[in-house]
């Protein structure tokens, strides 16, 4: 080949993968403006007030296609499919308790985007901002809501890792006093001291003011730990818990299990935990569930499962009995508030 | 002295010995001497390529996240392990690449299987998937690193490699460190855009691999008479004729019988035993000087940083001073980013230190290594030599991050670090005296 040959070749080259790298960037970017129109049969989504203390409603974030999308919405608890209240206010996670909001959300920055872990009054408007080094994957309010917390994904570092380590970060609202990293804790394991640099932690559930459940990683195996706010410890009760999640009375967790043999596509299963006994059994949902699930009432769990617009919700009896029942579409990250 | 040279040409010793210390002292001409078109079209070729792929990983936890909505929660997509295997791939393709000659085209192998792992990552949609794909592009990696070293090695002259292989790794990190702002253009561009994301990553790596292919001579001869060792050997630009013996995984293996390319392997093997890998030297640099969560993910970019303004003018020192001096004083380099870890030292300044030394301890052995080593390997086992010391040097950290890791859980970070510390200086020591003496070109 002469040298002009292969420069024409090159020219020809850069043009062509050019044209097809603009194509998939403007077909993507129209894609990403489609979303803003509301697709027919959706649920019916208005504008209006969104509060954290009006009674018996259930809060969330809503993904159905539309203007509204992505922002967070309310519906009467008793009919969750219902028609949507929206709040021009965006999340990607989002928990409340007793009049406290937490709502981690994405800001978009000249280079890459930037997250932020937004404490709302009742009203949802913001009292403090955390910046967050993550990806938003799990956000809770304690009963009292006085203390709130969240877990973000921090991605490997270029070539040399692909592997994904989590951060979980605890803020007592009264004081705003932030603990960054629940690696600032003493871990006891096995009745014993533990140090890992591998130690990562996730999905955390809130007891009262001083405590705690959540998920221990560590040498590939996870364990549930109860956290103590004061001692600032964590202490290991039992393997293979994921993301529990305390009923309303105290005594019952129900967590994602890796349950052997599954799939690896979809390894888990919803567990139900007696805390009294420690006895586990698993829940009427056959499928994986990958979230941390919220207790409607004392009786029930919702959890998100993937649908045609991210996430659908789903509910089933916390007690292994019944079957799992779909209550609302595009929807993710509910609250239960009033 | 010229122990490669007690090669299967005799002539190749008397072709090299004008070029030796006293030779370039008296042409000092040389050292300003323009780098090969091939060595460009490589760094090129790596730089796009490195384009193509750090977008992917710039953007892969988001997509797996927010685009998937999967939780990869202590979930490691490529496992540590894996490391391992790509390092054997590394001696499988150098070998390949020495068999025939067949460098270039095992290089655009390499390439181009890394190429199509991009658009294999549209149809991937769940994490084990992700995973494989990952692992094949890791795949690719391995395979093309050794011949393309090799192709670098051959296409310049003794005196010049460490400039060569300074450019090429400078280029390469400019690459790395353009890839995530091209990502995060196009999904600024398009909201979620995670596909046209790999498409684009797709098209860079083609537009790579199609330089590689226009760019970088090949045939069964990709040394050019640059190369007065290989200009001599008959299985150089004159063919493979009579003369050379075949390339084999014996005589493969036999090169470790070379004193001299033991000595560097050993080296190279032991410092990267302690050699501490990156994310603990950032996890370190965070917990020890409180550095923000949110300018976590900026770390590395200080080390690219670094690495990419010292490639060049360390690769030419080497050349002026010797590589394994330079080699050498990178892990001083390495040392002295330790000591200040450990140090009870806090100050605005200290980051940027601790990034600037190891940014200057990769600038200083990357590239250096493989400059060092060609010297020592035969031209025609020139791809198999430098996969043999690059992975034993590649286990050797891998080795060494396990072992971190599990001395952290027992004894702590700093204590293990402080061993850490005390093994570069013993490893150091030893590799110091080891290559004592004048060194090969």
């Amino acid at each position: 080949m002469t040298p002009r040959a292969r420069l024409v070749t090159l020219l020809a080259a850069v043009a062509l993968l050019g044209s097809i790298a603009v194509v998939s960037v403007l077909h993507a970017a129209e894609r990403a403006g489609e979303r803003d129109r509301a697709q027919p049969g959706g649920p019916p989504i208005a504008s209006g007030v969104v509060t954290l203390d009006a009674g018996g409603q259930m809060i969330f974030r809503n993904m159905a296609w539309g203007p509204h999308r992505d922002e967070l919405v309310s519906v009467a608890a008793a009919d969750p499919g219902g028609a949507r209240t929206a709040a021009p206010i965006r999340c990607l996670r989002f928990y409340a308790a007793a009049g406290t909001g937490l709502c981690l959300r994405k800001v978009d920055g000249a280079v890459g985007e930037s997250y932020f872990a937004s404490v709302l009054d009742s009203r949802l408007r913001t009292l403090r901002d955390y910046p967050i080094a993550g990806i938003p994957s799990r956000a809770r309010v304690a009963p009292s809501g006085h203390l709130v917390a969240w877990t973000v994904f921090v991605g490997g570092d270029s070539y040399a890792g692909s592997d994904f380590s989590t951060r979980t970060s605890i803020v007592d609202t009264r004081t705003w006093t932030l603990t960054a990293s629940l690696e600032a804790y003493g871990i006891v394991k096995d009745g014993r001291p533990y140090h890992a640099a591998d130690a990562n932690f996730w999905g955390v559930t809130f007891a009262d003011d001083g405590h705690f459940y959540a998920t221990l990683a560590t040498k590939g195996q996870t364990y549930l730990v109860r956290g103590d706010v004061t001692a600032r410890t964590l202490t290991t009760l039992r393997p293979n818990v994921e993301c529990p999640s305390l009923s309303p009375d105290g005594t019952h967790l129900v967590f994602k299990k890796r349950v052997p043999g599954l799939s690896p596509d979809e390894p888990w299963r919803l567990y139900e935990l007696d805390l009294r006994t420690m006895r586990e059994a698993p829940l009427a949902e056959a499928r994986s569930v990958d979230d941390q699930v919220v207790w409607a009432d004392g009786r029930t769990v919702m959890y998100a499962l993937p649908g045609d617009f991210g996430a659908n919700l789903w509910s089933v009896p916390a007690d292994g009995a019944g079957a799992p029942r779909r209550v609302a579409d595009a929807a993710l990250n509910p609250a239960f508030v009033g | 002295m010229y122990l490669a040279d007690r090669g299967p040409t005799p002539d190749t010793t008397s072709a090299d010995a004008p070029q030796g210390r006293a030779g370039r002292a008296a042409q000092p001409g040389r050292a300003t001497r323009a780098i090969s078109g091939t060595v460009f079209a490589l760094g090129t070729v790596s730089l796009i390529t490195d384009i193509s792929s750090e977008m992917v990983t710039a953007v892969l936890p988001l997509y797996v996240v927010a685009g998937l909505g999967l939780s990869p929660l202590g979930f490691g997509l490529l496992d540590g392990v894996y490391n391992g295997v790509s390092g054997l791939v590394r001696l499988f393709g150098g070998h390949l690449a020495d068999r025939g000659r067949r460098h270039k085209a095992v290089a655009v192998i390499g390439y181009g299987l890394s190429a199509l792992c991009k658009p294999l990552l549209l149809v991937a949609h769940t994490l084990p998937m992700i995973g494989a794909v990952l692992a094949l592009d890791r795949t690719g990696k391995g395979i093309r690193t050794a011949p393309r070293d090799a192709l670098i090695s051959l296409a310049t002259s003794p005196e010049t490699r460490g400039r060569a292989f300074g450019v090429h790794r400078a280029m390469d990190t400019g690459g790395a460190l353009l890839g995530p702002l091209l990502a995060f253009l196009v999904l600024g561009m398009a909201v979620d855009g995670y596909d046209a994301v790999f498409t684009v990553s797709f098209c860079v790596a083609a537009l790579g691999v199609l330089v590689l292919l226009l760019f970088v001579p090949g045939g069964r001869s990709p040394a050019t008479p640059a190369d007065p060792r290989t200009a001599g050997t008959p299985t150089g630009p004159a063919g493979p004729a009579s003369g050379s013996p075949p390339v084999t995984v014996r005589s493969a293996v036999a090169l470790l019988r070379r004193p001299e390319i033991r000595r560097l392997a050993v080296c190279a093997g032991l410092l990267g035993l302690t050699t501490v890998s990156d994310a603990f030297v950032y996890l370190m640099l965070q917990h020890r000087l409180g550095i923000a969560d949110r300018w976590f993910p900026l770390l590395p970019l200080g080390t690219a940083a670094a690495f990419l303004l010292l490639a060049l003018p360390l690769g030419m020192l080497a050349d002026r001073v010797g590589r394994r001096r330079v080699f050498l004083a990178g892990h001083l380099a390495l040392f002295l980013a330790y000591g200040l870890l450990l140090a009870p030292l806090h100050g605005e300044a200290l980051p940027f230190v601790v990034l600037a030394l190891h940014g200057t301890f990769y600038a200083a052995t990357d590239g250096v290594l493989p400059a060092a080593a060609a010297g020592a390997v035969p031209a025609e086992l020139r791809a198999s030599g430098l996969a043999l010391i690059g992975t034993g040097q590649a286990l050797a950290r891998l080795c060494c991050s396990i072992a971190f890791g599990a001395a952290w859980t027992a004894i702590g970070d700093r204590a293990a670090l402080g061993f850490a510390m005390a093994g570069l200086a013993v490893c150091a020591g030893w590799a110091a005296y080891a290559l004592r003496g004048p060194e090969t070109l």
